[in-house]
């Protein structure tokens, strides 16, 4: 059971400064927390201005380099059209750190809200929100990715652009076959936080449903949804890659991570450079996003020590 | 609680059907064609064609074939392969089991691995045991199935030459020797597949013992001079068994019809590769029977999770 | 080469100074077929020394079991509804017909005594009968006999619509009479060049006529036999799980002394090609392994290993590009790609023949396919070693910048090409397969260097090639520019394979988008040479036809045929199989061996 008060020693709030200030004091006191933060943060960099700086081509086809271990022109070698791994891994993870973000986020946020919602109802509520999760866990995952496609691609491509189209499209799939073990998660931790004797004490000093939710739930049950966060970023990265395998994600020439592991699969005793350094990229993120939910955690609420 | 679990009960079977007729709806909607086969065959005349389709009642409006095919599930009659013209109940038959075994087996495993594990993990937090074990997790869940599985392949089959990567479910041997063939086809399967979950329910397995572990309570128990273990077995895990058992509870189902990249890597003739199949053909009648079959479980075994909740918590109540 | 260059051939033949092996390479240099070319022979009355297939097997059985390795397993095993060539070989395998093609496309008789020729009154003159002999003691795998009857039956199931079989056509048009019991006339009704089609190869299956009468008709998908096959061929089937994998022993009553070779026969599907050519090539579990459409790279590492190699069996198979002539954008009379519209950059001469010139069949043939792709310039497959001097390809990224700046299309701001308001930016799909996702990479690649954009898609293939007509990217539909994908012949005679040119087959809304020219091209003089083609009995003169329509074709530089794909195979190295490519993997299989 969460949230009791823990009988270890608690971090003292300093005097005189702001709520955000001591949890970003906090955040900073939880070292692993802090180096993810500016590893997480090197890599959004990394992806963003490296295609500006590492000025080699990321289609350019070159036969004759083919499969090539790094070297000083390849620094992370060629893959078997020759094409350069390191512009392609940094090309790519712009597209696979948002999509894993940004549908982390969305799986998160649906979760925890439709978790939120039936933990704190009883009766029809719980049921129907229970019977809407059922149904999205008992939903094949292709046929449905195809209707969506055939559906939704040419509406949003022309609002949005190809590439924004295909981003959301993308980003509402992965995250919306995600979002049901958080909330059943959640839903669980607030049926057993919601009779614990801190609520009743916010209860009973007026505190409204929606203030006991945000201000004394929702942060005990935060546990299981940071690991649900960290697992789903890696998950998102490998579903786009497989989405891109099946032609339903991006194009297939656009480098993602989870692609560029794919490819690299069947040459793993040939070149095993391909499929290392994107699952090493891929690693990295989910470590960093790991370690700052846990810094968030310990930041958000005092009282507990990890 | 007793009238809970039959309330629940009770709506189980409406939802049950619900759910039928979206995923009918979806299955109907979505693009494919059962019969490509002959659409892109030179030889055969598009009257021909068609007049598969009507015989086979392709053509009628969604809800006609959703009562049509409900009423035939409600008989017992399972449908028919538009592909390989068998019964669907005994196509899923022939399958089942091999699922259970490999599949089933892999989730006993990762559930075997995760537990203690995670729990360990917890009761020394950032410890060297913590830190690998957590490591190896993160390892674990960051690299896929596919990827992993090939990597196994590469190392035990073909560079050590120790076991066989393509499953055979027809061994002729009998007794020990049996059981030994069996074993060594089924091993690599069932460990890339248990540790990828283990990897992921061991960290929820981790966050939840972490969450309890420093409470009023345990330190209460530990200064009464109970020991350690029985500290961890009879007061920590307990408590933190919410998450586990709806984790549990989630990964259930998927041994009928979940492990799809798995089973392709080694052949495995498992329901997941049947139901992939099934929808890159088109072939609606199984997709629906396996569909079907699933949710049934996924039903089941969220219910059990909610009356577990109750059982393991008294204070949850379902009012 | 034309009718009379082609006459001169067969004389030389005839007088011996040509071999025969090499009179079949020329013509299959030109675009023609083996099985075609051997049927010219056979009609100029060039006599055929039949060479007994090899076989180094002393007596039945002994040899163990057979495994096979089919990465997409068979889901049934009914011959004349099998669409995919993995469902027709394991029919085969159970299965025979009257005769099949070997590797040189000669006519091998199974099921018949001999093969009808007209010195043996087999053929008659007039083109329009047949008369084949059967073999005698032949039983079916239940102990009844084989007879004409059955022979008769599978005309009559195969050829009635109601059945829905893929081989209607074949039978549907023809009339099969019993002479006795074990001889039997096919009567064409009009004279008909490439009469070895009905009962002969992949179509020509002879079913038990006991077994399949009472499933004839509208319930011919309800036959358990269709899952239970009981044929005439050298296995016994024990136990077939569909979708996974097949077993069968060795059938004791097998018509050939001293065959099969093997006891039983194990057939696995499933998985991955990768994978299924590491289970014959590195670790011996399997001894062929069909079908392995993997990087070359990758399949020289596995044969390093030195435990098999892979064969490549050069067949029709075709991968070309299609420059779409008509509009895929603009809707003309509610219809998207409506032959009445015209493509506004491709309708150009000088585009497509830049097009052209901006492929690099070579590398990409060698970089992604290796021995599995033969660069070709003809639609009809080519050997590189006696290419058509009437066409000839080339990959020239500068020559293709002059061609079109020479047209008029300049270069813009952004580095497209432009000409009057329309861009050369095109949207170029194929189906989703890893060596074709790296060819579109590679012509892109060449194409922005010409100042050409390509937007590369990739559909599912159960979706591309499905018929779906609600799909907006089957490749029936072929609403976008360029699309590329692999076209086969399904019979060894040329004839339905290039009808897929003639405007009567143009795919268009009205017909639901269910007739063959998905590739939207027109042209009167090909029409009308494919009528005359139809119509020609002498096969010296359409084989000329043939060739006459392959130039067309290709001339007019809306298909671009890239390679050719021989078949590949991986082969373990003790065993010796006999395979062909006009035929199925398993045509032959009873001669197969394995060394100890």
């Amino acid at each position: 059971m969460a949230g009791l008060t823990p009988a270890s020693a608690t971090a003292e709030p300093k005097a005189g400064l702001s709520p955000t200030q001591e949890a970003w004091r906090r955040f900073k006191r939880h070292r692993l927390a802090y180096w993810s933060l500016w590893l997480l943060g090197l890599l959004v960099v990394a992806v963003l201005i490296g295609p500006l700086m590492w000025k080699v081509g990321v289609n350019d086809v070159d036969l004759l380099a083919s499969l090539s271990r790094p070297s000083a022109k390849h620094p992370l070698g060629t893959d078997d059209l020759g094409r350069d791994l390191l512009a392609r891994l940094l090309y790519g993870g712009r597209i696979s750190l948002a999509v894993g973000l940004a549908a982390m986020l969305t799986a998160v946020l649906v979760g925890v809200l439709i978790g939120a919602i039936a933990g704190m109802s009883r009766g029809w509520v719980d049921a129907a929100l229970m019977w809407l999760t059922d149904l999205f866990l008992s939903l094949p995952q292709l046929p449905v990715l195809l209707l969506l496609i055939f559906l939704f691609r040419e509406p949003l491509k022309q609002t949005f652009g190809l590439e924004a189209g295909i981003f959301i499209l993308i980003v509402a799939v992965i995250g919306g076959f995600r979002w049901m073990p958080v909330a059943r998660l959640v839903r669980a931790q607030f049926f057993s936080l919601r009779e614990k004797e801190f609520v009743e004490a916010a209860r009973a000093l007026g505190a409204g449903t929606p203030r006991q939710v945000v201000r004394h739930i929702l942060p005990n049950s935060l546990g299981p949804v940071i690991v649900a966060a960290t697992i789903d970023v890696a998950a998102a990265i490998i579903a786009e890659s497989t989405l891109s395998f099946l032609g339903l994600g991006f194009p297939p020439d656009i480098p993602t991570w989870g692609r560029i592991l794919y490819d690299g699969r069947d040459y793993l005793d040939i070149a095993v450079h391909w499929a290392l350094f994107p699952g090493i990229a891929i690693f990295l993120a989910v470590l960093t996003i790991n370690f700052i939910g846990d810094g968030l955690r310990d930041a958000l609420d005092p009282r507990r020590v990890l | 609680m007793g009238g809970y679990i039959l309330r629940r009960c009770l709506i189980a079977l409406p939802s049950l059907l619900g759910i039928s007729a979206v995923l009918f709806t979806v299955l109907a909607l979505a693009p494919g064609d059962p019969f490509e086969e002959l659409a892109t065959n030179p030889n055969v005349p598009p009257e021909v064609r068609m007049a598969l389709r009507v015989q086979f009642g392709l053509d009628d409006p969604v809800w006609e074939r959703y009562v049509r095919w409900l009423a035939s599930m409600l008989k017992g009659d399972w449908g028919y392969s538009f592909v390989s013209r068998i019964n669907v109940d005994e196509l899923i038959l022939q399958r089942l089991p091999t699922t259970i075994v490999v599949i089933g087996l892999s989730q006993l495993l990762a559930i075997a691995v995760a537990i203690p594990v995670g729990v360990l993990a917890a009761v020394k937090p950032y410890s060297w045991f913590d830190r690998i074990a957590s490591t190896v997790a993160f390892v674990g869940f960051s690299l896929p199935t596919f990827f992993t599985g090939v990597l196994f392949i590469l190392l035990f089959s073909i560079t050590l030459g120790w076991l066989p990567f393509v499953y055979r479910s027809d061994i002729s041997s009998t007794g020990w020797q049996f059981l030994w063939d069996h074993f060594k086809q089924s091993i690599m399967p069932i460990t890339v597949l248990g540790l990828f979950q283990a990897a992921s329910m061991m960290r929820y397995v981790r966050s939840a013992v972490l969450d309890v572990i420093r409470l009023d309570y345990v330190t209460t128990a530990r200064s009464k001079g109970l020991s350690e273990r029985v500290v961890v077995l009879r007061h920590v895990v307990r408590n933190a068994m919410i998450p586990v058992v709806t984790l549990v509870a989630l990964q259930m189902p998927t041994v009928f019809g979940g492990a799809i990249v798995t089973e392709q890597i080694f052949r495995i003739p498992g329901i997941g590769s049947l139901l992939i199949d099934a929808i890159l053909r088109n072939d609606t009648p199984v997709i629906m029977a396996v569909t079907f079959v699933f949710s049934g479980l996924v039903i089941f075994f969220n219910l059990v999770a909610d009356v577990l909740y109750g059982w393991l918590d008294p204070r949850i109540s379902y009012r | 080469m034309n009718e009379t260059q082609l006459r001169a051939l067969v004389e030389e033949v005839r007088r011996g100074a040509l071999p025969r092996r090499r009179f079949i390479e020329q013509l299959v240099g030109l675009g023609l077929t083996a099985p075609m070319a051997s049927m010219i022979l056979m009609h100029e009355g060039v006599a055929q020394t039949p060479t007994p297939l090899p076989y180094l097997g002393t007596k039945r059985g002994g040899g163990g079991t057979l495994r096979l390795m089919y990465w997409q397993a068979p889901v049934h095993l009914n011959p004349h509804f099998a669409s995919g060539t993995k469902d027709q070989d394991s029919c085969r395998i159970f299965y025979e017909p009257l005769g099949g093609w070997d590797a040189e496309g000669n006519l091998i008789p199974v099921l018949a005594s001999e093969v009808p020729t007209r010195a043996n009154g087999g053929l008659s003159a007039d083109g329009r009968n047949v008369t084949w002999k059967l073999k005698r003691g032949v039983k079916w795998h239940d102990g009844r006999d084989f007879t004409a009857d059955d022979v008769i039956f599978t005309w009559q199931y195969a050829g009635d619509p109601a059945s829905a079989m893929l081989s209607v056509n074949i039978y549907r048009d023809v009339k099969v009479v019993k002479v006795d019991s074990h001889t039997v006339r096919i009567e064409f009704g009009k004279p008909t060049p490439f009469w070895a089609e009905p009962f002969v190869g992949t179509w020509g299956l002879i079913l038990p006529k006991h077994v399949f009468e009472p499933f004839a008709g509208a319930k011919s998908r309800e036959n358990p036999a269709n899952l239970k096959p009981v044929g005439t061929g050298p296995y016994r089937l024990l136990d077939f799980k569909p979708g996974d994998m097949l077993r069968a022993e060795a059938n004791p009553t097998y018509h050939v002394p001293n065959q099969p070779f093997f006891d039983a026969l194990d057939l696995k599907g499933g998985g991955d090609a990768t994978s299924a050519a590491r289970s014959v090539l590195q670790t011996g579990e399997f001894d062929l392994a069909w079908n392995l459409s993997v990087e070359d790279v990758i399949l020289r590492q596995l044969e390093a290993a030195g435990r098999g190699r892979v064969h490549f069996f050069e067949g029709s198979d075709l991968e070309f590009v299609a420059l779409n002539p008509t509009d895929p954008w603009k809707e003309v009379d509610g219809e998207r790609a409506s032959a009445k519209s015209r493509h506004p950059a491709f309708g150009e001469r000088a585009v497509r023949e830049a097009m052209s010139l901006l492929i690099d069949r070579k590398s990409i043939s060698e970089a992604i396919y290796g021995r599995g792709a033969i660069a070709s310039a003809n639609f009809l497959n080519n050997p590189v070693r006696f290419r058509s001097t009437n066409l000839k390809y080339e990959f020239n990224i500068e020559k293709a910048n002059q061609v079109l700046e020479a047209a008029g299309w300049k270069r813009g701001p952004d580095g497209i090409r432009a000409k009057g308001g329309s861009k050369l930016k095109f949207v170029f799909q194929t189906s989703v397969s890893g060596p074709r996702q790296k060819c579109q990479a590679i012509i892109k690649d060449a194409c922005g260097k010409a100042g050409i954009d390509l937007e590369l898609k990739s559909v599912v293939a159960a979706v591309y090639f499905g018929g779906d007509f609600a799909n907006p990217d089957t490749y029936q539909k072929f609403w976008v520019d360029m699309q590329m994908y692999t076209t086969t012949m399904t019979q060894p005679d040329p004839q339905t394979f290039m009808e897929q040119f003639t405007s009567w087959e143009l795919s268009q809304k009205e017909n639901k988008w269910a007739r063959r020219n998905i590739t939207r091209w027109q042209n009167a003089d090909y029409d009308a040479t494919h009528k005359a083609a139809q119509a020609e009995i002498d096969p010296v003169k359409r084989a000329a036809l043939f060739i006459r329509m392959n130039d067309l074709l290709v001339g007019d530089q809306h298909v671009v045929p890239l390679f050719s794909r021989p078949r590949p195979y991986g082969v373990g190295a003790k065993l010796r199989p006999v395979l062909s490519a006009w035929d199925n993997t398993t045509w032959a299989l009873g001669y197969w061996t394995r060394e100890s």
